[in-house]
């Protein structure tokens, strides 16, 4: 799918960002190139800035300079919604759905701009056939069809890591970041959601952070490494492995 | 935890109908059987209120904003529809009476169109207030620009002098109760029907995580002025059919005191399900009606029922009702009953002497008698006093321990049907 996206450009790009509050710098000269169909995983140690990142990208906080483009065209300063209708789409590290509707609304909600319904106030959203096909395409996917009916809001917590990983990819976005989408799962949970992460994203660009280092060697095609808010190396996992800067600020002492 | 939209299976479409049939039937019979002068308008009052709150709905219980200046729209929808009425006369414009309620909702729409943009940028507390003040804006202005709003007199109309249609020329309250039935249902249908679009959905995205509807592609802005706007329509509407049946629109109609009530009664029916505020309208202006002719104090039990509600069911009477479907589903609910009958002597006497109570002190100076139950009681009597303290502490020690009963016997119950697989 993503190769029908204007292949030559990066699927994200990142130039000089820097995030100030106040005085103080959280993310200072970041850079980062993210290609189409790629797997890419963020790490670094707590408080580095992963999520900050994540927000400057999918513009949930705006970069006070530089440049975040995505499939070649700048979405800096764009509001999440517009760049989510661009085609990219995150999810959160706090399960973050909408805990009073039903799984099944949860998902469908997700599906309804990307097929077009928009603001509509004169079709009857039960009998649109594709977002049903779709919405019930996703719950088979993310093995919810099951729990359909029950209130988001009383999903068990792995159940609603699931279901934002369903509302995260049901609009079809070509570009998917996902932010800690294992934390706090068991390791028999962590397993089968990487499986559904893998499988999910088949094809499109994947932008992840994740601490558990098993997951990120596994599923990453490439890893950038981020302390107090600036990339200090991004490459393969096996350069990642090897580079001494890595070693020394992050891998050596606080690996788990 | 409230689900106010569960994707039914088909089996379930006749019963569906059904509901909605019977309640046509009845707005249809009603009149029939409760032909009195007195019940007539109690019934279009009732009608009003419901297409009122059910309008409240689309904010506070689908959209999750909470207005205090709803009356607004209600207001200017009946102001709209008074002008429009007298327009029709003076111009001899061959538009019958049942279409004014239309103009009357053009009137909320408007306003909505115009103001919702800037009162719809921020939910929550600043939505809120930004309501309360336009609230008071318009309700003030209305006594300032006696050019549209008539000043304190207001704006009268006749309604008979429009053209007839189907020869009713709408003198009798019978046809003003038909011509507001035929509108309440219209607009019912049309508010539930809104529940089931896209944007109701999204309405209810925007009400649980605003945050999350802006990455899946949806500006909560335009959602919640969206919904502001229908909300503004059917009030509109509410309003239109009031200037209709009072042939008056004056600044009452717009106050805080119409927004308070109209949050009451969709408060109290229940947000969370569609039939929540058309319960809460009807409990709400039969309460007003008859305990206004009972009691001088009647606001101070609105205050009291509303303070009930919102400490001890806070879905309204909508949410206590739906508690019961699962047992009722897993055939647990006759364990409970008992256990309701067992509370209801107690609750009573409790209920009993907070009324003895109350109204000893409001009648204490003037020394009416309390009639409660049949039973005179002299407010300045210590028996009266006497009678009123046995009735709050031994009925309130009883009932909270038949209260307890109750919540015993629902953990069972709850327990069953969970086992079941009737309640998540």
């Amino acid at each position: 799918m993503s190769g029908a996206v204007s292949g030559q450009s990066a699927a994200i790009e990142v130039r000089a960002v820097e995030k100030r509050f106040g005085n103080v710098s959280i993310i200072r000269d970041l850079n980062l190139s993210v290609a189409q169909g790629e797997r890419h995983a963020i790490i670094g140690p707590n408080g580095a800035g992963k999520s900050t990142t994540f927000n400057l990208i999918s513009g949930h906080i705006k970069p006070t300079s530089g440049e975040v483009k995505l499939n070649g065209e700048v979405i800096s300063g764009l509001r999440p919604f517009e760049i989510n209708r661009r085609g990219l789409s995150r999810s959160f590290q706090v399960t973050n759905v909408f805990a009073r509707m039903s799984v099944w609304e949860n998902v469908r909600c997700a599906v309804l701009w990307a097929t077009g319904h928009r603001y509509a106030f004169w079709k009857n959203v039960d009998s649109l056939p594709e977002v049903r096909e779709r919405t019930a395409k996703i719950l088979d996917d993310i093995h919810l069809m099951h729990r359909r009916d029950v209130p988001a809001g009383l999903l068990t917590y792995a159940e609603q890591r699931e279901l934002e990983i369903g509302i995260t990819i049901a609009s079809g976005a070509t570009v998917v970041m996902l932010d800690e989408p294992t934390a706090g799962m068991s390791n028999a949970e962590t397993e089968r959601a990487v499986a559904l992460i893998r499988r999910l994203t088949e094809g499109k660009t994947l932008v992840i952070v994740e601490h558990d280092m098993s997951v990120v060697f596994g599923l990453a095609d490439r890893i950038s490494v981020l302390v107090y808010g600036h990339i200090i190396a991004s490459g393969t996992p096996e350069e990642i492995r090897r580079d001494p800067k890595v070693k020394e600020a992050y891998l050596g002492e606080e690996a788990h | 935890m409230t689900l106010t939209s569960t994707s039914k299976p088909a089996g379930d479409g006749l019963r569906f109908y059904g509901v909605w049939l019977l309640g046509i039937a009845a707005l249809i019979v009603l009149p029939m059987i409760f032909s009195s002068g007195g019940s007539l308008t109690s019934f279009s009052l009732i009608g009003i209120a419901i297409v009122f709150a059910l309008s409240y709905n689309i904010l506070l219980g689908q959209t999750g904003l909470l207005s205090f200046g709803h009356a607004v729209h209600y207001g200017l929808g009946g102001f709209a529809a008074c002008h429009m009425m007298n327009a029709v006369v003076a111009h001899k414009w061959p538009i019958p009476l049942p279409f004014i309620p239309l103009f009357g909702g053009l009137g909320g729409l408007v306003f909505a169109i115009v103001i919702g943009w800037v009162m719809t940028k921020r939910a929550g507390t600043v939505f809120a207030m930004i309501s309360l003040g336009i609230g008071e804006l318009v309700a003030s202005s209305s006594l300032i620009l006696r050019s549209v709003f008539g000043g304190e007199a207001g704006i009268t109309t006749d309604r008979t002098a429009l053209p007839k249609m189907f020869g009713w020329s709408f003198g009798p309250q019978l046809q003003v109760y038909y011509l507001i039935a035929f509108w309440l249902v219209l607009s019912a249908i049309a508010m539930y029907a809104l529940t089931r679009t896209p944007l109701g959905r999204i309405s209810n995205a925007v009400r649980d995580n605003p945050e999350r509807v802006q990455f899946i592609g949806y500006d909560p802005h335009v959602v919640r002025y969206l919904a502001f706007c229908f909300a503004g329509f059917f009030a509109g509407v509410a309003g239109g059919l009031a200037a209709i049946n009072f042939e008056i629109a004056n600044s009452a109609y717009l106050g805080a005191i119409q927004s308070g009530l109209v949050l009451f009664s969709t408060f109290i029916g229940g947000t969370a399900y569609f039939f929540g505020p058309i319960l809460g309208a009807i409990l709400v202006t039969y309460l007003q009606l008859g305990l206004t002719s009972l009691t001088s104090v009647w606001q101070l039990y609105f205050g009291i029922i509303f303070i009930g509600i919102v400490m001890f069911s806070p879905g309204g009477i909508a949410g206590l009702l739906m508690m019961h479907r699962p047992l009722v589903r897993a055939g647990t609910l006759r364990t409970v009953i008992p256990s309701y009958l067992v509370a209801v002597v107690p609750t009573v006497a409790l209920a009993c002497g907070v009324i003895l109570t109350i109204e000893t002190v409001a009648r204490f100076a003037g020394g009416d008698v309390i009639n409660l139950l049949g039973i005179g009681f002299k407010p300045a009597s210590p028996t009266t006093w006497i009678s009123a303290a046995v009735l709050v502490v031994g009925g309130g020690l009883i009932a909270r321990l038949t209260w307890r009963r109750i919540a015993e016997a629902w953990d069972r119950a709850a327990t069953v049907a969970r086992d079941r697989g009737y309640l998540a």
